[in-house]
């Protein structure tokens, strides 16, 4: 990964001493991943341009580093850390011109203030965001930017644009400000980490980009990404980098109430889930497909269910429910009445018998059509509660969402999205094999012409 | 004297403190038989005699009684026991696990006793605590029948004691040491006429003589009747006579059916409902003289519920057996035998409904039974039910064990109606397909232990079968089709030459220092594997994989899932496949109407577009953009006069390793427009009908496989291999070159095999086979300059045994699949392998390997 500033101020030179490295050497440094390489192709009085070339050893990145498992490619020799821009680079800024970067400057303290005319030259920039962000984070900030695309193989045109770009960057700034730009949105474009995140990160950002990020237009979508998308960490440090005027004014407002919030369909849902359960009289209830138990956590807060049992085929999902639920520090006859257990609606189960309701909330369009009759006969067949709630998407109502391509579904792993006729189709199917009655209810904003977002039917045993 | 304990007893020695009953068991009990309940008191409490331990000592003591109790281990209970309610659970937790409860009775005399006591320093209690106890067993020591112990012994002096013998008798149900092979004959219900076809057909010689009949088996055979000899049918006397005749000859068992057993009880005079047939016998038995009447008597007398035959592989009962009660012995084992399991309910033609226990059968024992008439025996979960409804117009039905053949004749007539008609599921699949459609969770996860043909017994760890639950669930094709998971396969030895990280030479001396001479080497294809199933026509689909929907095959990936997405080019993958079987005759030659085809399918595009494009392309992009400007850059440091030399020349390297890498993956990368662009290499034809192909060598294979792909040679594309010995040194540098021939040109590499599928070294099973890769082709593998000096010094230090375990736990477990599938197993036999398969995969390796 190469990195090239240049800069024209006179003497050009004056560079080397507000980034304390001679331009007549060729220094290198231990950084994270292997070592950062810190020399000057250029150093005149007219133009200095000083190249900071970190080489990360792509075996020990996968030997030695220990990242964090979401990071995919990070884990395999085939690798484009090495060449591109990312958090490997900030760290490298950060340890190599960390006095440039800290604004200290000790045998020319007046340069630290000193704007200069800058040009910065990145050959590999992974850009993981809808086009214009370049434009949108470095125009705010005062610089000219020119990008070229690369296509993803040039053997390969129909493969169409890889999402790498070489960026050449103008702006008068001071040194430190154009360090702590790049220090901060190399990791934002790239949208990955090498490192786990903590609460520190939300320091180093404000210590980093406080400064210019708090008037920023992108302010809050630099800082998730900044922050890994951990929520909780991103709504600290915005908290934090809400302008001071701002903060005044917020604080001579604060009477005002909050506009209503809009509920989310998928809590929608689940309430229109939970009602059909508590109107069933049921005491004994299944959540299959939990997830991470959010209709669980509202099901024990009625006393109505005496026995809760959540399922899910994935056991991480379950890990999140029974930590969500602080179930290790439940009362043991809190935990009596919940069990999470790792199953599936294509295998039979005899721990699901013996309950009068179960709720099956977006899971269905999940399993392959040609599979869902093991499903119907273990559901309705063998587990046969006397209450069945099951809620599917309602494919007619997609033409709405503008972000879905034509014939595409909401989900990745959706394997169907039924019309409202499909689903009373098969519900109808299914009274009729399973001797259950059934009532289909739309769920979420109704349109008139293509329906409500969601569908909900309520079978009955007979 | 003698005491005769049946072998599966739960013994319960009675008796006052001091009574001698530790001794007594000592001496004729081994150690682990006899659990105490001052032992139990100890193990709770540290303290012999705590009497306050008294509950918690008896949970330990039944908890384990109840253990060994399940897995059939006669045991004696070594505590006073001289109160009824102390009593009461010992005949329950017997009947429980239908042993028989036996008391044991100490009863010395009170002085005896008391001067036991006052020798003992180990008994701290008070000297009221044993005249008490000496007087409730007293009180209720005849009562002891009447609560339920099937056999009571009373010692009443230190003699009878001392001199008593005990052995042990086997029960009359076991009958482990009679040996196959048998003709198991079902519900004969007085068709007499049938009866003597039948044993013809099978072989028997009958005649009459006299009164009785003398019947001569085939050579060795012995018959075996399920019981319901009499009632509805015409000629109950003669059945009975017959079968008599043949239990008495020891050329038949017999066990009891309800009819059998009702007429006994209508018989010894008892008030009988006469009903079902039984007015025909009885009407028919008042011809017959009073002796006869008599001896059938005696005969049905001694009837057994069931029998445990044939070193426990065969149980006979009338309505079949749950494994928990065979071999047993209890008032509900006989009931279960004579009634099966109801569920209580009535159902629309007022008949009892029945609980199907054999849907949940899991036993090793094969159950064959009668009882409810069905219109054909059907397997299921290794149960049979020959009641073919003779009595009903059906057919009278026999199972040769161990041939598991059936053999039947029809019936002369109706004899009666039946209350529910015979035909009534109008179902296409059969019992076991319908019962397989539905496979039970507890069959796959948690620990597992699957034993294996191959000799292995492979451990599947719980976390394992969590990830692969997952997996199946929602990415799996249905299980019906996974018949086989590939198993993964590791790399030779690490080369110690210096520019190779993998190298033939390690592949061929692996096998060469295991004693094997003859190998064989295969291209490798760079493609996506993938497993074909392949049927004939589509009803080959329901009749032999038990689907619903008809269809020609599945195409699926190593891991289960579907190969393609497309499924109009999945079907006409399918259709031109099933041509080319038929155009080259192998339908025929296989004897078969399904396959079972090990393939790779390329080109590597069509399953990996994403990855090509996300990490593969993506790195190259991005490598060739940097590392160009680096060079541009280090040359202008130079110019000026900077010690850069080292640098550019290590980027110059660098930037020839990712050109070299843009190479590599571009070999296997051709576009994919329709099915014009996509070659299937089979490369092993796994399985057809009743054979699993480990049994031919390689060189089989490959030819049998060429000749198939000659029938379409757009679509098939046969492999390149050559066949070494290993003691030539021509032939293995012949070899050599033709691999680097073949990986300079861009090839993956080859496999190197045994001629023989399977081969071994002292009884120990080799790698299947060892992948060789090219030194281009592992660019895309270990990175681009993973060639540099530096990096193959270090990438050569790399472990293979963990990679090899597993490819031989996979390879043992696939191909045990695929033997159960053969034999027409139930369908979660199948399904537990290759699940384990699936979970073996989770285990963590080296992705590269």
């Amino acid at each position: 990964m190469l990195l090239k500033i240049s800069t024209t101020h006179q003497p050009a030179t004056d560079l080397g001493y507000l980034l304390h490295k001679h331009p007549d050497k060729v220094q290198t440094f231990d950084v994270s991943g292997g070592n950062a390489v810190v020399f000057y192709p250029e150093a005149t009085n007219e133009r200095c341009t000083v190249a900071l070339l970190v080489q990360l050893d792509s075996i020990d990145l996968v030997r030695k580093l220990k990242t964090p498992s979401t990071s995919l490619m990070l884990h395999h020799y085939v690798n484009d850390r090495p060449y591109t821009a990312s958090s490997f680079t900030s760290v490298a800024i950060a340890k190599t011109f960390s006095s440039a970067l800290n604004g200290t400057c000790k045998d020319r303290p007046e340069l630290v203030e000193q704007v200069m005319p800058f040009e910065v030259t990145i050959p590999a920039l992974k850009v993981r965001a809808r086009e214009g962000v370049l434009e949108n984070i470095f125009e705010p900030l005062g610089y000219q930017i020119e990008v070229t695309q690369h296509p993803l193989d040039e053997v390969h045109s129909e493969w169409g644009m890889s999402q790498y770009v070489s960026l050449k960057l103008t702006n008068q700034l001071t040194l430190k400000d154009l360090l702590s730009h790049l220090y901060v949105l190399f990791p934002v474009f790239d949208n990955e980490k090498h490192h786990y995140i903590s609460k520190d990160e939300v320091e180093k950002l404000i210590r980093k980009g406080g400064d210019w990020l708090q008037y920023h237009p992108e302010k809050e979508f630099i800082t998730k990404r900044f922050l890994g998308h951990i929520s909780s960490l991103a709504k600290t440090a915005l908290t934090r980098l809400i302008p001071e005027e701002e903060r005044l004014a917020a604080e001579q407002e604060e009477a005002q109430p909050e506009p209503e919030k809009k509920v989310r369909l998928h809590q929608v849902r689940l309430n229109a889930a939970l009602e059909q359960l508590k109107a069933s009289g049921a005491k004994k209830v299944l959540d299959l497909g939990c997830g991470e138990g959010k209709l669980i956590r509202m099901l024990i807060k009625e006393r109505q269910f005496e026995r809760i049992l959540g399922m899910d085929v994935s056991y991480r999902e379950l890990l999140k429910a029974k930590s969500k639920l602080y179930y290790d520090r439940m009362s043991p006859r809190q935990q009596e009445r919940i069990t999470l257990i790792q199953g599936s609606l294509m295998y039979k189960d005899a721990r699901l018998k013996g309950y009068d309701a179960a709720a099956i909330v977006e899971v269905i369009e999940h399993m392959d059509e040609e599979r869902l009759d093991a499903f119907e006969q273990i559901l309705f067949g063998y587990i046969a509660p006397q209450t069945i709630i099951i809620t599917t998407p309602n494919g007619e109502y997609n033409v709405k969402y503008e972000f879905l391509d034509e014939d595409a579904f909401r989900h990745s792993d959706h394997r169907f999205e039924w019309t409202r006729q499909q689903f009373e189709k098969w519900a109808m199917r299914m009274s009729e094999q399973f001797d259950y009655q059934f009532n289909i209810t739309p769920i979420g904003d109704f349109d008139e012409e293509v329906g409500a977002p969601s569908q909900m039917a309520v079978f009955t045993k007979n | 004297m003698e005491i005769k304990l049946p072998e599966l007893s739960y013994v319960a020695l009675v008796g006052a403190s001091s009574a001698g009953k530790s001794t007594f068991a000592k001496k004729h009990f081994l150690p682990s038989e006899v659990i105490s309940s001052d032992y139990c008191r100890a193990l709770v409490s540290d303290d012999e005699n705590s009497m306050d331990a008294t509950e918690d000592a008896f949970d330990v003591l039944n908890y384990i009684v109840a253990k060994r109790l399940k897995r059939g281990k006669l045991t004696v209970i070594d505590a006073t026991n001289v109160q009824p309610h102390a009593r009461q659970p010992i005949v329950a937790l017997a009947r429980q696990y239908h042993c028989l409860p036996v008391a044991i009775v100490l009863d010395l005399p009170l002085n005896t006793l008391k001067a036991r006591h006052a020798e003992r320093t180990d008994r701290d209690f008070g000297g009221h605590v044993i005249p008490r106890q000496y007087k409730t067993l007293k009180r209720t020591i005849n009562r002891l029948r009447k609560e339920g112990f099937s056999q009571v012994y009373i010692l009443d002096n230190e003699e009878d004691i001392a001199n008593v013998k005990i052995t042990r008798e086997p029960l009359w149900n076991n009958k482990k040491h009679e040996k196959a092979p048998f003709d198991i004959i079902g519900d004969i219900h007085g068709c007499f006429d049938e009866l003597v076809e039948l044993m013809e057909k099978l072989g028997y010689a009958v005649q009459r003589k006299a009164d009785t009949f003398e019947v001569t088996p085939p050579e060795g055979r012995r018959a075996i009747f399920v019981g319901d000899l009499v009632d509805r049918g015409n000629n109950s006397p003669d059945v009975l006579r017959l079968v008599m005749s043949m239990v008495e000859a020891g050329t038949a068992f017999c066990v009891a059916g309800n009819h059998d057993a009702k007429l006994l009880k209508k018989l010894n005079g008892r008030n009988v409902q006469v009903k079902h047939g039984l007015a025909q016998t009885l009407e028919q038995l008042e011809k017959e003289p009073e002796e006869f009447i008599e001896s059938v008597k005696v005969f049905l007398r001694k009837l057994i519920s069931h029998y445990v035959l044939d070193d426990g592989r065969l149980v006979v009962a009338h309505a079949g057996l749950r494994e928990d009660m065979q071999g047993r012995g209890s008032g509900a084992v006989r009931s279960f035998c004579l009634y099966g399991e109801t569920t209580g309910e009535i159902d629309e033609f007022g008949l009892p409904v029945r609980y199907n226990w054999a849907s949940e059968y899991r036993g090793k024992a094969m159950v064959v039974y009668g009882h409810t008439p069905i219109p054909d025996a059907e397997w299921l979960n290794n149960t049979i039910n020959i009641d073919t409804g003779c009595v009903f117009g059906g057919r009278l039905s026999a199972l040769r064990y161990p041939e598991r053949e059936l053999v039947s004749v029809e019936a002369k007539k109706v004899y009666a109606e039946p209350v529910k008609p015979l035909h009534l599921s109008g179902n296409q699949l059969s019992a076991q397909q319908e019962h397989d459609n539905l496979l039970d969770i507890a069959d796959v996860t948690g620990k597992r232990r699957i034993q294996t043909k191959l000799g292995r017994s492979i451990n599947i760890r719980e976390e394992n079968s969590i990830a692969a639950l997952e997996v199946m669930t929602r990415f799996g094709v249905h299980p019906k089709w996974m018949v086989y998971l590939p198993p993964t396969m590791s790399p030779t030895e690490t080369s110690p030459l210096p520019d190779y990280l993998e190298h033939p030479a390690e592949a061929f001396d692996y096998y060469a220092k295991k004693g094997i001479q003859k190998i064989i080497c295969e291209e490798k294809h760079m493609g996506s594997r993938a497993v074909i199933v392949l049927c004939k026509n589509e009803e080959v689909a329901k009749e032999r994989f038990g689907l619903v929907k008809s269809a020609l095959g599945m195409c699926y990936t190593r891991t289960g899932r579907p190969f393609f997405k497309d499924e109009a080019l999945h079907q006409n993958i399918l259709i031109r496949l099933n041509e080319a079987m038929q155009k080259s005759d192998l339908w025929s030659t296989l004897n078969t109407n399904w396959v079972v085809l090990d393939c790779e399918i390329m080109p590597w595009t069509l399953k990996a577009q994403s990855l090509i494009s996300q990490q593969y392309a993506s790195v190259g992009v991005s490598g060739t953009l940097a590392l160009k400007e680096t060079i541009d850059t280090l040359k202008i440091a130079q110019q000026r006069g900077l010690e850069v030399d080292n640098l550019l020349e290590e980027y110059s390297m660098r930037n020839e390793a990712i050109d070299l890498y843009k190479n590599s993956y571009r070999n296997y990368t051709q576009t994919v427009n329709s099915i014009d662009d996509i070659r299937i290499a089979p490369f092993h034809i796994l399985a057809s009908e009743g054979a699993v192909h480990t049994d031919k060598n390689h060189e089989w294979h490959m030819k049998t496989i060429h000749h198939l792909c000659e029938s379409d040679e757009k679509l098939l594309f046969p492999t390149n291999y050559k066949i070494i010995d290993l003691q030539n040194d021509t032939e293995i540098n012949d070899a050599i070159d033709w691999w680097v021939n073949m990986t300079e040109k861009g090839g993956e590499g080859m496999v190197v095999k045994p001629y023989d599928f399977l081969a071994y070294e002292n009884g120990k099973l080799l790698q299947p086979a060892i992948k060789c890769r090219g030194k281009e082709y592992l660019r895309i593998i270990y990175g681009a300059d993973y060639t540099l000096e530096q990096n193959l010094k270090r990438l050569k230090k790399r472990g293979l045994g963990r990679k090899r375990s597993m490819a031989m736990r996979e390879f043992s477990l696939g191909i045990e699949a695929l033997e159960r599938f053969v034999k027409n197993v139930p369908l979660r036999q199948v399904h537990e392998c290759v699940f384990g398969v699936l979970a073996l995969e989770s285990e963590a390796v080296d992705p590269r390997l």
